[in-house]
């Protein structure tokens, strides 16, 4: 059996990972990335429309674009990379922590190292996941299944579509459908708001004319063998309203409700994971409750914009680099979620040096204030433009923000 | 083996549990046998849907048919998974009362159980009652044990019946569906509804939920055969609400109630419910019955939550008036042996079934000579989920495909696919059945494109004729 020994080892070569590879690297460290692919990129390799990239670089990218910069400069950074390698386990005692890994090419191989970056990103949240009733025929794919098979593999899954769900990846699936002469009916949102961002409604539903049922739900999917239709009911007065059903004839359908923080693995290590978010628990320096084991990306909490998940993972990859040389915060102070606000992360500041946090917000809102109060008492007020629980919204508390307050008290987000 | 011209001795219609256990018994005797079924895998009908119980012998009167063949088919399993190597643990059964009114029906099931023969069978007090099970809920006021049940892989236990019937000798003719069996000359010609004809001294008809269309088709008995549908929900094998054995309610009159079970694999099963209706191919879910689920599932384990959901799916029980199996020789009709109305516990039965019919099949006539080349072992596929990292080792540096990763959620290799494409499990859902890819809490979002690409390059087949279970269930439209 092959074993091998690193400073850090970032599980997952997508964004999140190969930003935190690079930050790691360039403070000198040795780090390696174990990806299960054929090649580093992540989702960003299916994801070939543009939009990427505008914080990241003041550019409009394609996902491809975006990932490529990275692995460009992963190849440049002598970063040991294991690609088509699957991590089997994870363990992790007094700071030292065993990745298992396995691979048709390197057979088991155990990899070492005192840090680990976890960046495996997530899942979609599936048909089972949500119950849907009615037959199991062929033609029912979540959202980025059906993104591959188009973008990747080159097959198209169906032409008369119906998409279940308004997250962004259905949306900009609806788009790459009707451009592929294929036909969307409708998309079915069971909240009163669209989930994804405002951006893709405009750009992929009503660019397109797809009409977009919000307060909707799939009652029923029919077919024997291929799909052959979804009947659709009306929330009405909270519950699904049998007298306002109508059905939509289909081929295909595709699920675009929301996305699942993939962390079995670091459950396996022993990590404590938020109910809030699905992600790990994570202090100010993004280190979760197992001493040595970090997070970011969307393994951590799901984003809309990769440029989150590289900022995030680079600061990730920073402090796992600290870590590394001895350095940790001389006080932490918790940070909470206070009115309209559905979770914070990280779920710590460091009061010294100041922490960028992110929060998604649980209402919709035009000129909404942002209120940061620690103890009671506000440190920091921010008006948005605009707020919905689709876009997360990225915070800096700078350390003359927080300068002169008790840290051993609470700091509290709220929106109002 | 033989081709579709030749004459066979017997042929089994229906390759579910029923039919591959007779298959397999009588591969061990000098015949030339067949065995056909309607869909393009075996185990795609009842077999493949339903609570993968090896039932512990207590639920059913000694008068009956079923109670005896199953309490001799549950002794069987252990040399059946010597022999065939799938998966089955007697984890044991536990049937809970919650109240005064159900404890006396615990005492008949108890007295039924004694009689039928359920080796180590005992009433509980509640104290016990927890002891055996901690996550059962406070409102437990007694129940049985029954250490002689157990849990399968019922897909899994028919894909190795066929494996080994088909090793010693049988041929299997899938996608032949059954519509005309015709006399002649002291033989039956079986006609399928695609053109195909075989021969066959004797024919058994194994044909599960459609055994009263195929009795039909061959101008026997008149009966007729209602599907019961139960619906299932399947829980992650994170979940909290995992118990130890199975565990049942009292049962109603139909239906032996909602269930709580450790799959063999660590997932968690809960239902069925029991709904008769019309239409045998209607294997549909329904928000109202998955509701019932929940209601008296949690009222076993109160932990059980929807949130730890990874799958739902509905099978259909082949229910015959009487509600007994009904094993015969048609006495309509010369050699046509009648098996029908093997719903719960037929999995269980299965074994004994296979041992029931060719006696029957014997005393009708058919020549039994042992084959002494018989071999009741099959090739063991290595599953990487089961190996150390010793052992895994080992195998990737023998075949390098055992290391790459095709289902995560599930730890199945590329090495595993193959295996089951090689044994023709060509669908999405045969190689889900056969390596478990697919049945985990990702439901097939990572693995199915790169099934997709196994499937195609070891047949063959271009993508857009690749299907989820066969006929038009297609997963393609075609190529960019």
């Amino acid at each position: 059996m092959k074993e091998l020994r690193f400073d850090a080892a970032v599980i997952g070569g997508g964004a999140a990972g190969m930003a935190a590879a690079l930050e790691i690297r360039r403070r000198g460290l040795e780090v390696c990335i174990v990806e299960r692919d054929d090649e580093l990129g992540g989702i960003l390799l299916q994801c070939i429309h543009n939009g990427f990239g505008l914080h990241e670089y003041r550019e409009d990218l394609t996902g491809p674009e975006y990932a490529e910069r990275a692995v460009q400069a992963v190849e440049q950074a002598e970063i040991a990379v294991f690609t088509r390698t699957t991590v089997g386990e994870l363990a992790s005692r007094a700071g030292q922590s065993t990745l298992v890994c396995f691979s048709a090419r390197h057979g088991v191989l155990k990899v070492s190292a005192r840090a680990v970056v976890l960046a495996m990103g997530c899942r979609e949240r599936n048909r089972g996941n949500l119950r849907i009733p009615g037959s199991r025929p062929a033609g029912v794919y979540t959202a980025g299944l059906a993104q591959r098979l188009i973008n990747i593999d080159g097959y198209i899954p169906g032409r008369q579509v119906v998409i279940i769900g308004s997250g962004d990846i259905g949306l900009i699936m609806a788009r790459r459908l009707q451009w592929l002469g294929c036909r969307v009916h409708g998309v079915i949102e069971i909240m009163p708001y669209p989930s994804g961002l405002t951006r893709n409604i405009v750009q992929c539903l009503n660019d397109f004319s797809i009409p977009l049922h919000l307060s909707h739900v799939v009652s029923r999917i029919r077919g024997l063998e291929r799909v052959e239709g979804v009947d659709v009911m009306p929330i009405r007065g909270g519950a699904p309203d049998p007298a306002g059903q109508f059905s939509i004839p289909c081929d295909t359908i595709l699920l675009s409700v929301g996305l699942i923080p993939e962390n079995e693995l670091s459950k396996t290590a022993g990590v404590q994971i938020a109910p809030e978010t699905g992600g790990a628990v994570v202090d100010a320096t993004m280190m979760t409750s197992v001493e040595g084991i970090f997070a970011a990306g969307n393994v951590l909490h799901v984003h809309d914009l990769v440029d989150n998940v590289s900022e995030e993972s680079r600061l990730a990859g920073s402090f796992a680099a600290d870590w590394l040389s001895g350095r940790r915060p001389a006080r932490q102070m918790r940070i909470l979620p206070g009115s309209n606000v559905r979770y914070v992360n990280p779920s710590r500041v460091d009061p010294d040096r100041g922490s960028r946090v992110y929060l998604r917000p649980l209402i919709v809102k035009n000129k909404a204030q942002l209120l940061v109060s620690a103890n009671g008492r506000p440190v920091k007020k921010v008006v948005k433009n605009h707020v919905q629980p689709s876009e997360m919204i990225s915070l800096s508390l700078r350390e003359q923000d927080l300068a002169g307050i008790d840290a051993a008290g609470v700091l509290e987000v709220s929106i109002s | 083996m033989k081709s579709g011209s030749d004459l066979f001795d017997v042929l089994v219609i229906g390759a579910g549990v029923s039919g591959a256990s007779i298959a397999r018994r009588l591969s061990s005797y000098a015949l030339d046998v067949a065995l056909v079924d309607r869909e393009c895998d075996v185990s795609f009908g009842t077999s493949k849907s339903n609570s993968g119980i090896i039932h512990g012998g207590f639920h059913h009167s000694s008068k009956t048919l079923k109670a005896r063949l199953e309490v001799r088919g549950n002794a069987l399993f252990d040399q059946l998974q010597a022999e065939l190597g799938f998966p089955f643990r007697r984890c044991g059964i536990l049937v809970v009362a919650t109240h005064n009114d159900e404890m006396k029906v615990i005492g008949q099931l108890y007295a039924q159980g004694v009689e039928n023969g359920s080796v180590g069978i005992e009433m509980c007090s509640r104290r016990r009652m927890l002891e055996l099970e901690p996550l059962l809920s406070p409102d437990v006021l007694g129940g049985l044990h029954a250490p002689s049940g157990g849990i399968i892989e019922p897909y899994r236990f028919v894909f190795c019946l066929v494996e080994s019937a088909r090793k010693n000798g049988v041929s299997l003719f899938t996608g032949f569906e059954a519509e005309r069996g015709v006399q002649d000359g002291g033989r039956w010609s079986v006609h399928s509804r695609d053109g195909r004809t075989l021969k066959a001294t004797w024919v058994v008809n194994a044909a599960g939920l459609f055994a009263d269309d195929v009795s039909r088709a061959f101008g026997a008995e008149e009966y007729s055969i209602m599907p019961r549908k139960g619906e299932y929900f399947l829980l992650d094998r994170s979940t909290p609400a995992c118990p130890s054995r199975v565990l049942f309610p009292v049962p109603s009159h139909n239906s032996k109630g909602v269930l709580v079970i450790p799959t063999v694999e660590g997932t968690v099963l809960v239902g069925p419910t029991a709904s008769e209706i019309r239409d045998k191919r209607d294997l549909s879910t329904t928000a109202e019955e998955l509701e019932k689920i929940f209601d008296y599932a949690k009222r076993l384990v109160p932990l059980i939550s929807q949130s730890d959901v990874i799958s739902s799916f509905a099978g259909l029980r082949p229910v015959l008036e009487g509600e007994d199996f009904f094993i015969s020789f048609s006495s309509k009709v010369p050699r046509l042996v009648h098996v029908a109305g093997i719903q719960s516990p037929g999995l269980t039965a299965s074994p004994a079934v296979g041992e029931y019919v060719t006696e029957l099949l014997g005393k009708g006539g058919v020549p039994l000579m042992a084959k002494k080349d018989f071999d009741p072992y099959i090739e063991r596929i290595p599953r990487l989920r089961e190996m150390s990292a010793e052992e895994a080792e080992k195998l990737i540096n023998a075949d390098g495909s055992y290391g790459n990763i095709v289902c995560r959620c599930e730890k199945v290799s590329e090495a595993e696919v193959v295996a089951a494409v090689r044994r023709e499990h060509t669908t999405l859902d045969g190689i889900k059945y056969f390596t478990r890819a697919g049945m985990g809490r990702c439901q097939g979002g990572f693995c199915t494109s790169r099934i997709l690409k196994i499937i195609a390059r070891e047949t063959g087949l271009p993508y857009e004729r690749i299907t989820k279970k066969g006929k038009d269930s297609y997963l393609l439209e075609g190529r960019l």
